[in-house]
This record gives C-alpha cells, structure tokens and sequence, in this order.
C-alpha cells in the first residue's frame, strides 16, 4: 500500500513539533501542575506515533536513529536507580528529595529527584510503545 | 559494612563481565574475575584475629519497615568458616578453570553465573534476617541450575540442572514456610533475636512444624537421602563448577542451615533424632553407593553425599548439648559439633583436590571411567600425588586431616553411646556399627580412585587422547589444596583456637565460655582409644574388601539395591505433566471468548456472592453531587457507543465506536476537573486505536457468530451481572465509609512532597514503590512483545537437538 499524502506530510511536519514541545513542557510542569513523567511520555510517544503513521518505518528510523528498546530500558534503570540513589545516602528506598536554586537564566526554580524518577518513566512509556508499535507494524 | 558490601560485590562485578568479555574475548578474563573472590578472601580472612577474641559483627540497612524485613548481615564465626570456604575455595576453582575451560567456551556467560552464585552464596551465610536468608538461598538454587545447564546443548545437562532445581528449590519453598512460622511465633525474622527469645516459644503447636519445614529444606539443599538423588546428575556440569557447587558451596548451605539453627531447634529431641538418623543413613548410603561407580565424578558425587551425612549426624549428635543444660554431658556432645565443623573444612579441601584431580583425567585422557583408567602413576606424577593425598585423607588415614576428623567422628559416636541418651533400645549401638561400615566402604571407594587409576596396567587403546602430565596451571589450585589437607594435619589448633572456637560459641551461645568446649586437637590418642581401634578395623576389613570387590559386588543386584529413587522420581515428574496437561486442556479452549465467560463467572461469583452472603450493599446517596445535563449528555452517548458495538457491520466500525467510549470517560475527567487523567486517557485512547489499527492485518475477517441461542442467552445473563455488580459495587462503596479519607494526607503534598499537584506527588513521592514496579512491568510487556513478534520469524526452522 502506498500513501503519499502531502497535506498530511505536511501538516504532521509541524504538528510533530508542537506535540513534541507539549511532551516536554507536561513533563516539566508535572510536580506542580497537570502533567508528569507518565502524561508527558504518552504525549512524546504519540508524536512518534503520528511519525510511523504519515510515513513509512525506514523513513522515520533514518530521522530518529534510537533504539527504543533501549530507551525503556534506560527508562526503567532510572526509575529503579533513584530509588536505589536514596539507599546509598542513609534514607529509605526511594525517599524523594527536593531543593529550590538560583540557577542563572531560569531564576528560582526547584529542582527535585522526583524529576529523574519521573524522567525514567516518561522514557519508559516513550520506548515501550514505540518499541510496541513499530514492532507489530513491522510484522506486516 | 564491610560484610554487607562482601555480599554484593561479586552481583556488581557481574555486570561487569560481560562489558569485560567483549573487549578481551579470551581466558584472560579469568584473572580478572579472580580478583573478586581474593580480594573477599583477604578481607575475610582479616577478621579472623578479632572473630577468634568473641567480637562479632552486624551491619543493617532499613529495608521494609513495617514488614520487619531489613537487609541485616551477621558476622561470627559460624558465618566466617563459610564465608572463607565460599571464598578461598572460589578463588582456587577460578584459577583452575582458567586452564581447563577452552577458550572456545562463553567464558564470560560462565563467570557471570560463577559470580552470582558466589553472591548469593555469601548472602546465605551471612544474612542475619530469615526473609534475605531466603531470597538468597533460592538465588542459589537459581544460578547453581544455570552452572549445571552450562553445555545446555547436552540432554543431560538440561536434565540434571532441572532436576536439582525441582528438588532444591521444593525445599526451600517448604523452608519458607517454616521461616513464616517462626516469625508467627516469634514476631522477628531476625535470627540472632530468635535464638536469644526461642525458649519461651518450644511449646507452641508450630514449633516442630516450623523445624520440619526448616530441616526440609536443609536436607534437600545438602542432598540427605532421600533427596540426594539430583547430586550425581548435577555432575554433567562443568567440572570446576562440581568442585565449587559440591566440595564447598551449595551442598554446604544445607549444612550451614542446620548449623545456625541448632541454638533455636536444637534443644528437642525431634531434631536430634531426625538429623542425627538422616544423617548416618545418607553416610552409609552414599558411601555404599559410591562403590559400585565406574564414572569417577559419580563416584565422587556419592561421596560428597555420604560425608555430608557424616557432617549432618555430627550436628545432629551434638544438638543434644542443648538438651542437656550445663553439665558435663553437654561438652562431651558438643564435641561432635566441634568434629563436624572441623571435619566441614577438611572435606572442602580434600573433596575439592579430587574434583580438580577427576577433571585433569578427564581434560588429558578424554575418560573418567575407572575401567579404562590405570597404571596413570607413571605419566601423571603429580596428579598421581594429589589424588593419592586427597583419596586417603577421604578414608581417614595418617598424616593428612580426615584422619584427625575421622577420629574425633568415632570417639563423639563412642562416647555418644555410654550416655543415657541412647540407652532407649540399642540405638547408640547401631548408629556406631553403621558409620562404622560406611567408614570401610569410604575406605574401599577412597582406594579405587587411587589403585584402579594410577596403578596396574597402562591401557593406551582405551582411552582417547595421548596421556601426559597437566600444565602446571591447571595442577596450581589442586596442589594447593592437598598442601592445606597435610598442613592442617600437623597444625589442627591453629584451626582449631581461631576458627572453630568462635564457630562453636555461635552454635552454643548459652554454653560460651564453658571448659572444654573448644577441644585441643591431637593426632595420637594412645593405643587404647577406641577410636583408632576402629580406624585400625575400617583398614583391614577396607583392604579385604577392596581385594575382593570382584566376589562380592554381586551384592549391587539383589532386589533392595535396584529399587531405584531416580525412576521414582522421573515418573512422578512424567506423571505431573500428564496430569497437569490433562487439567489444562480441559480450560484452555483458545478461545478469548471462553476465557472472559471464565473471567467474569468467577467475578460474578465471589465478588456477587460476597455481596449478596454478607447483605452489604447499602445505597446512601445524600452526599451526592447533583448530576447535570452536560454528564447526561456523556453518558447517553457512551451508551449509544457500547450498544452500537453489538450491531456494528465492520471491525473498524467497532473500533471506531470503542474510541468513542474511551474519549467520552476522557470528557467525563473533563467536567470533573482532572485533567491530568483526562489528558492521559486522552493519550491512551489515542494510542491504543491506531494499535489496534495495526493488529488489524491480522485478525480473521469480521463475520458474525453463529451460536446456539442458549449460549447468547447464557452470555447476555453473565454480561448483564457483571455489569449489575459492578454498578452495585461503586454505589456501595460511595455509600460505606468505614475510615476516614485519606485525601486529607495527600492534601498537605506541597508540605510533605514540595509539589503542588496531588496527583502527581502520589505517584512519584507516596506511592513511588508501586509506580516504579509499573514501570518495569511496562518494560516487560514491551520486550515480550519484541520478543514474540522478532523471535518467531527468526527462530524458524532452526530446532535446537540433542546432543
């Protein structure tokens, strides 16, 4: 089956981008606001989903040239690591610390272990379904 | 600290390995992995001055608190001995199996499981709290299957490692049980803290049951009989990994078990009894057993059976102490205790050697058959040596260290016997007649692995390689062994002050300090001491029978020595599959809808029947928000979407209408101002509709199901329930609030968690331990999916055969 649909090409090159930036801003603003580490992965994860939709596999592996099998690995070794992180400084597993720096272009901003824990399950949602989608499309 | 580290060492250099392996790709590897059990060693070993002072040491990391399960590691001398034997004997099998692997081996998948199981094998002895003492103890069982699997080409590797697998792993699972009984009793899962409370607990109705559950899993870790079948199968490993796995390591963890818990159960004749009489019988069994071998690793495999019954009736026989109080009697029985831990390190050096020996033969001469073998004295003069040195320190003779142990062995049975212990019938006689007979056959099999392979006449054509000395590598680990089983005949005390003095304390802690618990140990009793009265007997009958062993091995096929456990237990495990294949063929239809009738059924069962049994659905519905038009509105056209779904014409009709359900529920959190679940579900719906697209090549073609009226009628009804309890179910929960909210809790997330979104703080800070499994559950999920599509298509046509 062949698809060349130019509009949506099109439309999907920019949209692509504005999905992606979302992804990232949910998984940024999770500890405060709607959003997180599960929420913002779907979303980055649906972008590529959108990607293997509009074309082809080839194509958007030549574009995006990660192994997402080890993306959800990397994923789930943070989640388990910061957890492990804490043990090594005397506190319970996974005990959660958080701290608010002056940091020189975004100001006061709070910066917290939550954010790796979270970063490991947005990656992990991203590698498992796009390792999920262009597996069975694969097999087509 | 030092301990907790030890244990975890080896798991990290693990992961190491195979980085390790890629770069170099050659037996080099070995001299690095050899570094991690030397460096354990010396370590170890610089504990032994203040261990051998009383000190000991414990080191805890909170774990799960509320459970009372914390990662607590326990160093006395007990733990010690194990620990140096985990590590020196590891150390030296490493080396060994530099030289005898070939490089065309997985060298690196064979360190990495070495590594693990000497891991697991340290947290065994040195963990503190029951629970971790499990986990470990079946990480043993875990990485010991995939030693034994190693050539897992072979049918019989395959075979042994799932047959020392089922039997340990059985044992351990009874073990568990046990450890859950003492915690019940007890309330600590801390062995220190149960040794310290045990006595007000003996008479409770679980104590025996914990200790048969506990003694389960000892004699079926240490292969006492009737367990001891999966050993000499086991052997198919390769041969470094029977010299670890069987001269010091994982039959020993059996041995440890028992040794450890000697201060909580050792006080009840019951464990006196079943120890004491499993043990002598596994020792005369094996031992008789062992005779009849022409495979020279079978024979040895029936002879580690047979000492570690001679060790296990020594604990047994000296668990009496306890049962005695503070007398005199209780030293005299706490001597066999002292025999046994002795005896334990003696066996590990001289078992070890042999292993090493059997697998030079093996490596050089391509054979291991003692038919083929002889007249290797010549050729092979310093495996010659190390065997001999090794065979008679097995039979018990002069100067090497299993006379001395040997020695002590008869005199605690001797002097067992004139106590009033075992003057119930003649139990104490018989007991010393059968170790005695055993020690002939030990004797007899001892000098078949020396005469029948290094003396008489040189077959060539028998045996598959041209004959010649070991490369002096591979002689290196053996040679150092049979050094320490002379050494330590002539230097007993200095084992005996710094390493057995605090061992007997940790099993006697309520005798510590007593006079004589801690015998001097000497070589020359005299001539009137029984017990070289009997060393004396084992030699001459030993000699006779070895003469004539062509006479009387007729004996091996009279009717009780046929009866064979192996066929026993292959068939039950012939007739588990049947009965299992049968029970599972009457369920599994393959059809998912025949399964969600299942499902639902047993729902619609337990949960309707609790409902309706306990009369506790209440509908309360006062402090209700009013539903508006708009939720009207939702739920009308989900409805709508669930109805049409029934009549829909094409598949993608119905998926399409399955989205529109799922996009109403994300407009549901919509008007219920969650929008971090509707955006999530949102996401979800979208994602999972253009998977289903995918999976829509697959699928047979949309066709409308012809079935029996009653079976419609059957799945409506069952439909229809599942739906009415759930539904009764939400509105009885909204009703009944037997606690208080706990929302009030997470309220406070900015104070307790630094974020403002409730939501969010419970899965990253409250409940991170349930979101973090989810996330590994999730990459589980994603690489069976990769492996079920990407392997099939691969795998085709390429079977795996028999060997």
């Amino acid at each position: 089956m062949k698809i060349n649909d130019v509009i949506l090409q099109t439309v999907t090159k920019i949209v692509v981008f504005i999905i992606l930036t979302f992804g990232v801003e949910l998984f940024l603003s999770g500890h405060n606001n709607p959003g997180g580490g599960f929420i913002g992965g779907l979303v980055l994860s649906s972008a590529f989903v959108l990607l293997y939709l509009v074309h082809d596999i080839d194509t958007v592996h030549k574009g995006i040239p990660f192994d997402f099998k080890k993306i959800a690995a990397l994923g789930a070794f943070l989640a388990v690591g910061t957890g492990i992180g804490s043990v090594l400084f005397g506190k319970h597993f996974l005990t959660q610390a958080a701290g608010h720096f002056n940091l020189p272009v975004f100001g006061e901003t709070e910066l917290s272990t939550v954010l790796v824990f979270e970063a490991g399950v947005a990656l992990t949602v991203v590698g498992v379904v796009v390792t999920i989608i262009s597996t069975i499309s694969e097999d087509v | 600290m030092t301990i907790s580290l030890s244990i975890f060492i080896p798991f990290i250099a693990a992961i190491f390995v195979p980085f390790l392996y890629k770069r170099i790709q050659s037996r080099k590897i070995g001299w690095f992995v050899l570094l991690v059990p030397l460096l354990l060693f010396v370590t170890l070993a610089s504990f032994i001055p203040s261990i051998a002072k009383g000190e000991t040491y414990t080191h805890t990391f909170r774990w799960i608190e509320s459970a009372g399960i914390h990662f607590t590691t326990y160093l006395d001398g007990l733990s010690l001995i194990f620990g140096l034997l985990i590590t020196g004997v590891g150390s030296l099998v490493i080396l060994y199996s530099i030289y005898y692997l070939s490089e065309r081996e997985s060298l690196g998948r064979f360190y990495v499981y070495l590594l693990l199981f000497m891991g697991a094998m340290l947290g065994v002895v040195f963990s503190d709290n029951l629970m971790v003492l499990y986990v470990f103890w079946e990480l043993t069982s875990i990485s010991s299957f995939l030693l034994i699997a190693f050539w897992y080409h072979r049918k019989k590797s395959r075979y042994g490692a799932q047959k020392s697998m089922l039997i340990t792993v059985s044992g351990g699972i009874a073990m568990l049980a046990g450890f859950i009984m003492l915690h019940t009793m007890t309330g600590t899962y801390s062995v220190r803290e149960i040794v310290v409370t045990i006595g007000q607990y003996t008479d409770e109705p679980l104590f025996v049951f914990a200790m048969l559950l506990v003694l389960l899993g000892a004699f079926t870790k240490s292969a006492q009989f009737p367990f001891h079948i999966w050993l000499p199968d086991a052997m198919e490993a390769p041969t470094p990994v029977s010299a670890y796995l069987h001269s010091a390591t994982m039959v020993k963890a059996g041995i440890y078990l028992v040794a450890r818990f000697t201060p909580i159960f050792g006080g009840e004749m019951t464990w006196f009894y079943i120890v004491s009489s499993v043990g002598i019988f596994t020792l005369f069994w094996g031992s008789f057993n062992a005779v009849k071998q022409t495979d020279l690793k079978a024979l040895l495999a029936y002879s580690t059976i047979s000492q570690l019954g001679l060790v296990m009736s020594l604990f047994g026989l000296g668990s009496a102490a306890l049962n005695e109080g503070h007398s005199a009697n209780s030293i005299i029985y706490a001597q066999a205790t002292f025999a046994a831990l002795f005896h334990l390190i003696n066996h590990s050096t001289f078992k070890g050697a042999l292993f090493m020996v059997v697998g030079i033969l093996d490596h050089e001469l391509g054979t291991r058959d003692v038919r083929r073998l002889g007249g290797l004295m010549a050729f092979m003069p310093v495996t010659f040596s190390i065997a001999l040195i090794g065979s008679f320190s097995m039979a018990g003779l002069p100067p090497f260290n299993g006379f001395l142990s040997k020695e002590m062995f008869f005199e605690s049975l001797v002097n067992a016997r004139n106590l009033e212990l075992f003057d119930v019938g003649t139990m104490g006689t018989i007991f010393l007649i059968v170790a005695w007979l055993a020690s002939v056959f030990t004797f007899v099999y001892s000098m078949i692995i020396v005469f029948q392979t290094f003396f008489g006449e040189f077959q060539p054509e028998r045996i598959e390689k041209p004959s010649r000395e070991a490369p002096f590598g591979m002689l290196l680990a053996p040679s150092i062994l049979a050094i320490l089983v002379i050494g330590i005949f002539f230097f007993p005390n200095s084992i005996g002050n710094y390493l057995l003095r605090p061992a007997m304390a940790a099993v006697y802690p309520t005798l510590e300090g007593a006079e004589g618990l801690t015998p001097q140990i000497v070589a020359w009793h005299g001539f009137n001491s029984p017990a070289l009265l009997m060393t004396i007997g084992v030699i001459i009958l030993g000699a006779v029978l070895y003469k004539f062993y062509r006479y009387w091995r007729g004996i091996y096929t009279i009717a009780p020595m046929t009866w064979n456990l192996d066929a026993a237990f292959n068939a039950n495990l012939i007739l588990l599959e049947k009965a299992s294949h049968f029970f599972t063929r009457l369920y599994m239809k393959g059809y998912l809808k025949d399964y969600l009738v299942y499902i639902f059924s047993f729902f619609i069962v337990v949960v309707g029947g609790a409902i309706v049994y306990t009369g506790s659905y209440t509908f309360d519905f006062s402090n209700d928000a009013p539903v508006t038009a708009n939720e009207y509105l939702i739920v009308l056209a989900m409805a709508v979407a669930g109805l049409s779904m029934l009549f829909a014409k094409s598949r993608m009709t119905a998926i399409i209408l399955n989205g529109v359900l799922g996009y109403s529920i994300a407009f549901f959190f919509v008007v219920f101002r969650a929008p971090d679940l509707a955006l999530t579900q949102a996401v979800v719906e979208t994602v999972t509709t253009a998977l289903f697209l995918l999976c829509f090549y697959f699928l047979p073609d949309w066709k409308k199901e012809r079935s029996p009226i009653g079976t419609k009628v059957l799945n409506g009804l069952i439909a229809f329930a599942a739906g009415t309890i759930v539904t009764v179910l939400a509105l009885t929960v909204q009703g009944n609030k037997m606690f208080e909210s706990i929302s009030v809790y997470f309220e406070d997330s900015y104070q307790l968690a630094g974020g403002k979104n409730i939501v969010n703080t419970i899965l990253g800070d409250f409940r991170a331990f349930d979101t973090m499994l989810e996330v590994v559950v999730l990459f589980i999920a994603g690489i069976g999916v990769f492996t079920l599509i990407k392997l099939k298509t691969r795998k085709e046509g390429q079977d795996f055969e028999d060997q």
